[in-house]
């Protein structure tokens, strides 16, 4: 890497004989963790899958947050004059069996979708994260029975364990929502657990222990800030697998149950219908794959500049 | 080397013990009578009755349990509600066909996915590279099920080139063979994508070592090099991953199995769910764990056998 002038200047130590030099030396670190952010940002902004990842999730979030204004037609208004049409200047993807405006019903469906992601995300992250830093921190035997049940988890694939529970409870949206934070906290916890590992035996730690610091104090004061950010980014990759799982469960009649508008329920009646009209089966997939891509991007962008670790292991 | 053995099978015996107490307990986690939610509302007093006797109803939960990991151990997995056969002669039919498409599937992505990663290992930065980085991402991000709708969409519907549904005619090779094409092409997508990548990271690395260095220095052939000396280290951590994605690669055969109406294991489940059919659900659900649990037991035994840095610290 070529180093200019300019660069070097700023990087040594202006030395100014009325101040202690650890006051100087913590100005100069001061500084260089803001230089070190600034060109974090910088990395990010000009690489080109974090942006399309960024407009990608944004255009996301938007449409399924504004779905009730910006839907030309009422999700549910059946109209069954105008059945399984094509794309028109009405009904700009067309309509579906019971003439319903799937542009409409795919808006609303981004809503389902969201919904899911952001509870399902957010609950198994926190859970995950205590469980890992408790595996990671606690005795021996603790850390075995966790890592035992979280095996366990992933020893039922995710669809599999879906069908088990559906076979006794009837689907519903609830149901979508445990399996996605059951199917998820062992991959929080195991990020979380491995870096607390590291964690445990750090000089700082140890120091916070000799002073008489209590186990919470430590894990949420200490080690938690040091954990959470690979769990961040962990999150914004897992974002396409709940998505994805509530499209699946749903498109098997597992999940959201019709008429509600997912994109699951629209590629299942799209799928029932495939040989009369391709565009529902298109038109439920495309919105599926641009948010997968887009928080994928995401992900791995941040990824690659917070933690280029990271990146073996899945 | 025989301890190891013996504590990842230990291991893998309590995680299949546990995923059978959780699928014995599901039966008691919802509210009536065991037996009536077993065998679902249609089924006649007279099979409620041999249930439960079957079942030993009438014992305390605790021997339930034993008496059906006992029943498991010797290939007894109950009998199908509707037909009365024997739930494990059920299954033995249908694992045929799930493993004939699991081994496609997973087939064609390891022969295509390996080399791609490593001719984008061998020229890293070139057009080649980036456009196979770009697919990789693409085809990870787009749920396999979906790929399973689509390529039926395109290529059973809309072009005719190969059929839609069913496993073909038992019997005649051609037939069976046309029936696969499209669920294996749908299940192995992603994994194209998982591969090239993978080997591409692990190859860098493992190109960086003195020992490749060594061995152009001595003049070998740059593809006895590549494939000979730096695949045979980097293909490791990609059996891991093979490993621990079986999971992911059994849901995604369950889609296909049911989009292309393929009489395989997941299909079997599936039905057995809708039918509300639970002891079908319960052994199905079972032998796909099963089968899951094994897998990841054979990889990290491979590894271990591949690799003498594992073998030797063992």
């Amino acid at each position: 890497m070529s180093v200019n002038r300019s660069e070097l200047d700023v990087g040594q130590p202006a030395v100014d004989s009325s101040r202690l030099p650890e006051e100087a030396l913590e100005d100069t670190m001061r500084e260089s963790a803001a230089r070190e952010r600034r060109e974090k940002l910088r990395m990010f902004l000009t690489s080109w899958q974090g942006m399309t990842g960024l407009i990608l999730v944004l255009v996301f979030f938007a449409s399924a947050i504004f779905a009730p204004w910006l839907a030309p037609y009422d999700p549910n208004a059946i109209d069954i004059a105008n059945r399984l049409s094509g794309p028109t200047a009405a009904h700009w993807i067309g309509t579906d069996q019971l003439g319903r405006d799937t542009f409409s019903r795919i808006l609303y469906g981004g809503r389902v979708a969201l919904k899911i992601a952001a509870i399902g995300v957010s609950v198994s992250l926190v859970v995950g994260l205590i469980l890992g830093m408790i595996a990671g921190y606690g005795p021996r035997w603790l850390d075995n029975l966790l890592l035992l049940l979280f095996d366990t988890v992933r020893a039922f694939p995710t669809i599999i364990l879906a069908l088990a529970t559906v076979a006794l409870t009837g689907p519903s949206l609830e149901l979508v929502l445990a399996i996605v934070i059951i199917t998820s906290i062992p991959q929080y916890a195991r990020v979380a657990r491995t870096a607390t590992l590291s964690l445990k035996a750090a000089d700082f730690i140890l120091a916070e222990r000799s002073l008489g610091a209590s186990t919470p104090r430590i894990l949420f004061h200490h080690v938690m800030p040091n954990v959470v950010g690979p769990l961040l980014i962990l999150a914004a990759m897992e974002v396409p697998v709940v998505v994805t799982v509530e499209a699946g469960l749903s498109f098997l009649g597992l999940g959201v149950l019709p008429p509600t508008a997912s994109w699951g329920t629209i590629l299942n009646e799209g799928y029932l219908v495939i040989r009369d009209t391709p565009w529902m089966v298109i038109a439920g997939g495309i919105p599926l794959i641009l948010t997968t891509l887009g928080f994928t991007f995401l992900g791995e962008a941040l990824r690659d500049i917070f933690d280029p670790r990271m990146g073996r292991g899945r | 080397m025989a301890f190891y053995l013996a504590k990842r099978l230990g291991l893998s015996a309590a995680v299949i013990l546990l995923v059978v107490l959780v699928l014995f307990s599901l039966l008691y986690l919802i509210p009536g009578d065991p037996a009536t939610i077993a065998l679902g509302p249609r089924a006649t007093p007279e099979a409620v009755a041999r249930y439960a006797e079957k079942m030993h109803l009438d014992e305390p939960v605790w021997a339930q349990f034993l008496i059906y990991v006992g029943n498991a151990l010797t290939g007894d997995l109950g009998v199908d509600v509707f037909s009365d056969r024997p739930v494990a002669e059920i299954i033995g039919e249908r694992l045929g066909f799930t493993l004939a498409l699991v081994s496609a599937g997973l087939g064609w992505a390891v022969l295509l996915g390996v080399p791609l990663g490593c001719l984008a290992a061998v020229r890293p930065n070139t057009v080649f590279d980036r456009i196979t980085g770009v697919l990789s991402v693409g085809t990870i991000a787009v749920p396999s099920f979906l790929v399973s709708i689509w390529a039926l969409l395109i290529f059973a519907v809309g072009l005719g080139w190969l059929p839609a549904i069913g496993a073909g005619e038992p019997g005649d090779l051609g037939d069976q063979i046309s029936h696969l094409i499209l669920p294996a092409f749908a299940i192995g997508l992603s994994w194209v994508g998982y591969l090239a990548r993978m080997v591409r990271a692990s190859m860098l690395e493992v190109m960086g070592e003195n020992y490749i260095r060594s061995a152009r220095a001595f003049g070998l052939r740059p593809n006895k090099v590549v494939f000979g000396y730096a695949l045979r280290v980097a293909i490791l951590p990609t059996i891991t991953l093979i490993g621990m994605g079986f999971g992911g690669l059994i849901s995604s055969t369950v889609f296909a199995e049911i989009i292309f109406a393929r009489p395989g294991l997941g299909k079997m489940i599936f039905d057995a769910v809708m039918a509300r059919n639970f002891p079908i659900v319960q052994g199905g659900v079972l032998v796909a764990t099963g089968l899951y649990i094994v897998v990841v037991l054979i990889s990290d035994l491979v590894i271990a056998w591949l690799d003498p840095r594992v073998r030797e610290s063992l």
